[in-house]
């Protein structure tokens, strides 16, 4: 009696999700591909022209950098001249550019898709019913889990890396994004509309502004997420930093695994801080 | 003619918002309605006219509607039912294009919690109704300083809202409602947020820039000494329902019913009553025609011991006494002249109660009411103590 499940069949679930993968890899083949090729080409000739820069201009431009946006104060750019002195003396500068470049396309990709569909669900209470069950899904699903669709349509190499960073990454902002402009207070978007805003002006002039620490948050939690993301994606054949670390994983190189390790933390901690002072500028507000 | 006409116009929370209307032409209350229909009434069938230039406040205390009416108004709440005619156009059936037109160029609202836009400087701020005008930079940037120097920010069109104290902000929120030169101010709780010697003077700072502007003001509050101290007219609004609208001092001598009286009991009179609202019909004397005889005869008939004596233009001339007039009978005197004593302090209509209940405590005879030298009336002493006991006749009828 207790054991009614012996009974029913098992759900072809798997094979049923194999044959989606299968049909969608199929059919948008004629959109796949030019993206694989054009896409995967004009990125690899980003990463190569970022690693081409020597490496001591691309340090001096980060301290400054560093510099200003930290509020003229010299702890970050320090950190920043030492932690990537440090990566360029281990002879992982060539990873660190790539890794780099695709954290940073992934994010800005993010960014892009994300912001608007956060934008969405904050104006119609359907869309955000509808979009926060997926987000969660996309959110808790193992990320591991991404690579292998990825591989089906983008085969291997940065391309299908960027796609498991968006699948990934992207929630987030969404979700800041979304309740960044649902939180500006109620009495800012009567006095907007009282003035005769228009929706757009509404939007840009009053809530987006308002919203801009928060989205700027969940843009942080993103590119936090991309970066990770970037690391797992070493096993689909994404270069950098991830790919060091992977090899030293199947070699059990403790040492070599931890150098790499280091420069994935040095560049999360630069672009963390980077990203913070961006959202935190400004703070007048509020 | 109103600037500003409101027919039938009401709002109902929820979903259910046909039944809700049909019960509530039905004269059932607020209560009994969400009760049927889980609908909430808002604003029940409101209509009230707000000539040009006039200050109408609408008063409540909190649940009362006050805010949604205010919003019905400008349509940041869509009403239910009913007409809001601005200029002769009615808001409530307008299409988005004319909305947008109208909140743009003829109304401008200042809100409770001042509502400035904290990453914009003061002067961005109070340009923004002009800004999503699509007026060019330079025009626009002249016109907010022009109404922040009239409210008296011109040196701080740099700073930023938060750099600014509570009722400096409300100035903000004021200049800029007042920078696209709009016909009709919506004041919702405009100085409710602020302590109140700043609210006093803020109350004062408003009526002096009326004097000049003369714009259709609504104003929105919970605060009767406020409505009292502002208003033109004033509607007082109870679940929902306007229950009466009229002068200040209608409001607060005629309650229309106990809800009203409620609300007017714990006011302060000797504020808000003047000498015109006490006054009685004087029993006078002509100088150039009556003598102590007439006096003393007239002030046996009414029972009173003294009396004010005129010309036949009624200028006032001064007053006799009952004794005076009997001894001068006496003595054959025949002229008011020689008895008549000039020491009554005099008061005009729009001296205020406090002022004359001093007054009245230092002076023998009744308050002689003047303006431009005419007897207007008389004061006695009892008007003016039942009065503050909120008893007594008054005058609402203004000549």
């Amino acid at each position: 009696m207790l054991n009614f499940m012996e009974n029913i069949e098992k759900l072809p679930l798997g094979s049923w999700v194999s044959d989606f993968t299968d049909w969608i890899s199929d059919s948008f083949a004629f959109l796949f591909d030019p993206i694989k090729n054009q896409f995967g080409d004009g990125l690899e000739d980003f990463a190569d022209m970022l690693a081409a820069v020597p490496p001591v201009i691309v340090i001096l431009i980060v301290a400054v950098l560093a510099f200003f946006l930290s509020g003229k104060r010299f702890g970050l750019a320090a950190f920043s001249i030492v932690g990537l002195l440090l990566v360029w003396n281990q002879g992982l500068w060539e990873e660190l550019m790539l890794s780099f470049s695709l954290v940073l396309v992934a994010s800005l990709l993010s960014v892009i898709i994300g912001v608007p569909i956060g934008i969405l669900m904050s104006k119609s209470k359907t869309a955000e019913s509808i979009i926060t069950p997926v987000l969660d899904f996309m959110q808790t699903m193992p990320a591991f889990v991404y690579l292998i669709p990825a591989v089906a349509f983008f085969s291997i190499g940065m391309v299908p890396g960027i796609f498991a960073s968006l699948i990934f990454a992207t929630p987030p902002t969404v979700r800041f994004t979304n309740l960044g402009i649902r939180q500006v207070s109620e009495e800012l978007v009567e006095a907007a509309e009282a003035f005769g805003s228009t929706g757009a002006q509404k939007l840009f002039k009053v809530e987006l502004p308002m919203a801009k620490t928060t989205i700027m948050a969940g843009i942080n939690q993103t590119v936090m997420l991309a970066l990770s993301m970037v690391v797992i994606a070493s096993m689909i054949g994404a270069p950098g930093l991830g790919r060091e670390v992977l090899s030293a994983l199947q070699r059990a190189d403790v040492g070599t695994g931890f150098v790499a390790g280091l420069g994935i933390v040095i560049l999360a901690i630069i672009i963390d801080r980077f990203t913070q002072s961006f959202s935190l500028k400004k703070g007048t507000s509020i | 003619m109103p600037v500003i006409k409101v027919e039938g116009l009401s709002k109902v929370f929820g979903k259910n918002t046909k039944q809700a209307l049909k019960l509530l032409e039905a004269g059932k209350t607020k209560e009994e309605i969400l009760k049927q229909t889980g609908s909430t009434v808002g604003v029940n069938r409101a209509s009230f006219e707000v000539e040009a230039g006039e200050i109408f406040v609408i008063m409540g205390l909190s649940g009362s509607g006050k805010s949604t009416l205010v919003r019905l108004l400008n349509r940041l709440i869509d009403p239910t039912e009913g007409h809001v005619y601005v200029d002769n156009e009615d808001l409530a059936i307008m299409n988005k294009k004319d909305l947008l037109r109208v909140r743009r160029t003829k109304m401008s609202m200042v809100f409770q919690k001042f509502a400035l836009f904290p990453f914009r400087s003061i002067l961005e701020n109070a340009e923004y109704g002009l800004e999503v005008q699509g007026i060019a930079k330079e025009e626009r940037s002249k016109k907010a300083r022009t109404s922040l120097e009239m409210v008296g920010l011109g040196n701080y069109i740099d700073q930023y809202p938060s750099q600014l104290s509570g009722g400096m902000q409300q100035r903000v929120g004021l200049a800029r409602a007042l920078a696209n030169d709009p016909e009709v101010l919506l004041m919702d709780e405009a100085f409710s947020a602020l302590d109140p010697l700043i609210r006093k003077e803020m109350q004062d700072e408003l009526l002096d820039l009326q004097e000049t502007m003369k714009k259709t003001i609504i104003f929105i509050t919970h605060d009767l000494d406020e409505a009292l101290r502002i208003g033109d007219k004033i509607a007082l609004m109870k679940d929902g329902s306007i229950v009466q609208v009229g002068s200040p001092e209608e409001i607060l001598m005629n309650p229309a019913n106990d809800y009203v009286e409620k609300f007017v009991e714990d006011v302060d009179r000797s504020k808000v009553l003047t000498a015109y609202n006490i006054m009685k019909r004087p029993e006078t004397v002509n100088i150039e025609k009556h003598g102590p005889r007439v006096a003393l005869e007239r002030m046996q008939k009414e029972g009173i011991s003294s009396i004010y004596v005129t010309d036949s233009k009624r200028n006032l001339k001064g007053y006799v006494t009952a004794d005076d007039a009997s001894i001068a009978l006496r003595s054959d005197v025949t002229s008011l002249l020689a008895i008549m004593k000039t020491d009554a302090p005099t008061v005009t209509k729009d001296t205020l109660m406090n002022a004359i209940f001093e007054i009245s405590h230092n002076s023998p005879v009744p308050i002689p009411v003047v303006e431009d030298g005419k007897l207007l009336g008389i004061i006695v002493r009892g008007a003016v103590i039942s009065a503050l006991a909120g008893q007594g006749e008054v005058n609402l009828t203004h000549a």
